[in-house]
């Protein structure tokens, strides 16, 4: 199999002491190199987006950041420390979390016993039959934080199942929001939508970036959502990275065009 | 905690919890009045149940059965794993509680203290073997296990009785200090049940309120999205199979002693697979859920066996009826959703 030669400095972003670096990161299934050779880096606080025709690899790179599948070569860099073969609750616990394509919740429970779940997870609470009531009030406070975040309040005791869909991928935030994450991947994250839905699900990526400084790395296919808001663009196409670069950059990249805009145009 | 909280921020989920609790007001005093109701109508039961054409046994028979159906119900209902060999624990608290008071000392307490330890030592050291196991293979692992300790009682006669039973055992005076409690009486035993019953119930709701019983709940709703949050949730299944084993053994002892004896029958899958129904009839999603159906279960087999030997068919049609027409069991018409786990 090819082990895929690594070509350092290849990739923008690679030379920086970042939050996130992959070097020469490849990734095949059977015969399909689904990731080939892939050099990348992301600093602390960026708002990135990751686009890509059908096909291109985009989340089997999200899985191998989150570690759902480990790369057939290459390293993994996050805060300074090789996470290559580290698992997907290490890498939780490093702070590198994702919010999923497919809505992933508690369907029969409350928006706010979601959250809760979540926020009693990300404070190593599980295994506890009891808790003082400060630690209670603490947990309830950080619920209603996080639900206030992500303008949900109003909405706390619905059960997630009969929300609608735009609303569940809000949930989906709250969930990955209460681990307290370095890294926020969002796949997709207004995929299926309806205009309002998307509206309010960009205005939060936004504002969590704006606000909190969050680090935030998505895959999205609406082009105007990815230029309206991403500071940093990366393309991939058929496993293999293309281009990186700001907005205007990425938009005047002739390679870009002809492989991936100048499909929908 | 993260104390990324802005001042303003909790002013807004201040206001928003306060804005909620006049509709939640009325819910919460019905609520309260509905509890007081229960457990008044619990501890009068031996003046009015022999009025309505029961008597006091029945009662208790109903709240030893209530306790071990709500502790299946932390497994089955709450955590989601189908176990169809509760009867394991049931029996071993059983044929603990009769061997103490056969072989050991002639002691109720310590009857129903050793009962328990051994039902919950079992359920806590085989856990293991089922946590990891999904759906149909954790319903077949438990029903192994179960039959492994009927087998057990079957073939050891001499010290269980094999398949004629534990008997030669009765429930002892309980002292204390110079004051006797005679749990012969079975008014007072039924009194015995019923603190047991109560602590049993505390327990599993303070459980339920907790993040272990939140996080039980959330593995029965998305197991998957649990694992991606970072929790290992083999160990809380565990600890879910170990509390909910070791208070069914203690619906056990009490079993044994509220009829002197014990038998292999209280370790068999059939029992087990009557625990089941008795959650299913009643609704699992719900606390309480698994008490209505301890009470049709044990009035229907009371009632029906006087009448015909073939009360299990009736049973069963019973069952049939029940998941058609309310399949979420009968206290799970009632209200949307088992509010009581929150």
């Amino acid at each position: 199999m090819t082990a895929g030669a690594a070509t350092p400095g290849a990739a923008s972003g690679g030379g920086r002491d970042g939050l996130l670096r992959l070097d020469g990161v490849c990734r095949h299934f059977g015969r399909l190199q689904a990731v080939q050779d892939v050099s990348f880096g992301m600093r602390e606080g960026e708002l990135r987006a990751v686009i890509g025709p059908n096909g291109a690899g985009k989340t089997t790179f999200f899985n191998l950041i989150t570690g759902f599948v480990p790369p057939t070569a290459g390293d993994i860099w996050f805060g300074g420390e090789n996470i290559r073969d580290e698992s997907v609750v290490r890498r939780v616990r490093r702070g590198i979390v994702r919010t999923f394509q497919i809505t992933e919740i508690f369907p029969d429970l409350s928006v706010y016993e979601n959250t809760r779940v979540a926020v009693e997870t990300a404070a190593g609470l599980n295994g506890r039959a009891w808790l003082t009531s400060a630690r209670r009030r603490e947990v309830a406070e950080r619920v209603d934080e996080l639900l206030v975040t992500v303008a949900l309040a109003d909405k706390a005791h619905r059960l997630v199942g009969e929300l609608a869909h735009g609303d569940q991928r809000v949930v989906e935030i709250a969930l990955a929001l209460a681990m307290n994450p370095r890294l926020l991947l969002l796949d997709e994250p207004t995929a299926g939508m309806g205009d309002r839905e998307t509206e309010h699900m960009v205005e939060l990526v936004r504002r969590l970036h704006a606000e909190r400084g969050l680090s935030i790395l998505f895959i999205e296919h609406d082009m105007g959502i990815v230029f309206g808001i991403a500071q940093r663009i990366m393309v991939l196409d058929q496993g293999r990275f293309l281009a990186e670069g700001t907005p205007d950059e990425i938009s005047a990249n002739e390679k870009v065009r002809a492989a991936y805009l100048g499909e929908a145009a | 905690m993260n104390a990324s909280m802005t001042g303003s921020d909790a002013a807004v989920a201040g206001e928003r919890s306060r804005a909620a609790s006049p509709t939640a007001a009325p819910r919460r005093n019905l609520r309260a009045a509905g509890a007081v109701v229960f457990w008044l109508a619990l501890v009068t039961l031996p003046l009015w149940l022999t009025h309505v054409g029961g008597y006091t046994a029945l009662g208790t028979k109903i709240l030893v059965y209530g306790i071990a159906a709500l502790a299946l119900n932390l497994l089955l209902g709450f955590t989601g794993g189908l176990s169809f060999g509760h009867a394991a624990w049931f029996g071993l608290g059983a044929y603990g509680a009769g061997m103490t008071l056969k072989y050991l000392a002639p002691s109720t307490p310590l009857a129903i203290l050793v009962g328990t330890v051994v039902g919950g030592i079992a359920a806590t050291v085989l856990g293991p073997l089922v946590m990891r196991r999904r759906g149909i293979y954790f319903a077949m692992i438990t029903i192994a296990i179960g039959q492994l300790f009927y087998f057990i009682a079957v073939r050891w006669n001499n010290v269980t009785g094999g398949e004629d039973g534990l008997a030669g055992f009765e429930r002892a005076p309980i002292h204390i200090g110079p004051w006797v409690y005679d749990v012969q009486n079975e008014t007072k035993y039924y009194y015995l049940v019923l603190v047991c019953f109560a602590v049993a119930v505390v327990i599993m709701k303070l459980l339920l309120a907790s993040p272990l019983g939140h996080t039980w709940v959330a593995i029965r709703e998305n197991r998957r999205r649990l694992q991606f949050l970072g929790v290992r949730i083999d160990l809380y299944i565990w600890a879910a199979f170990a509390i909910s084993g070791t208070l069914t053994a203690l619906a056990g002892t009490l079993n044994a002693m509220l009829f002197n004896f014990t038998s292999p029958q209280d370790l068999h899958w059939i029992l087990s697979g009557n625990f089941v129904i008795m959650c299913v009839l009643g609704g699992m999603r719900k606390f309480w859920g698994p008490l209505i159906g301890v009470a049709i279960f044990v009035v229907a087999q009371d009632y029906l066996s006087s009448v015909t030997d073939n009360w299990m068919t009736a049973i069963g049609m019973l069952f049939v009826l029940i998941v058609l027409l309310f399949p979420k069991g009968l206290l799970g018409m009632l209200g949307r959703r088992g509010k009581e786990a929150a």
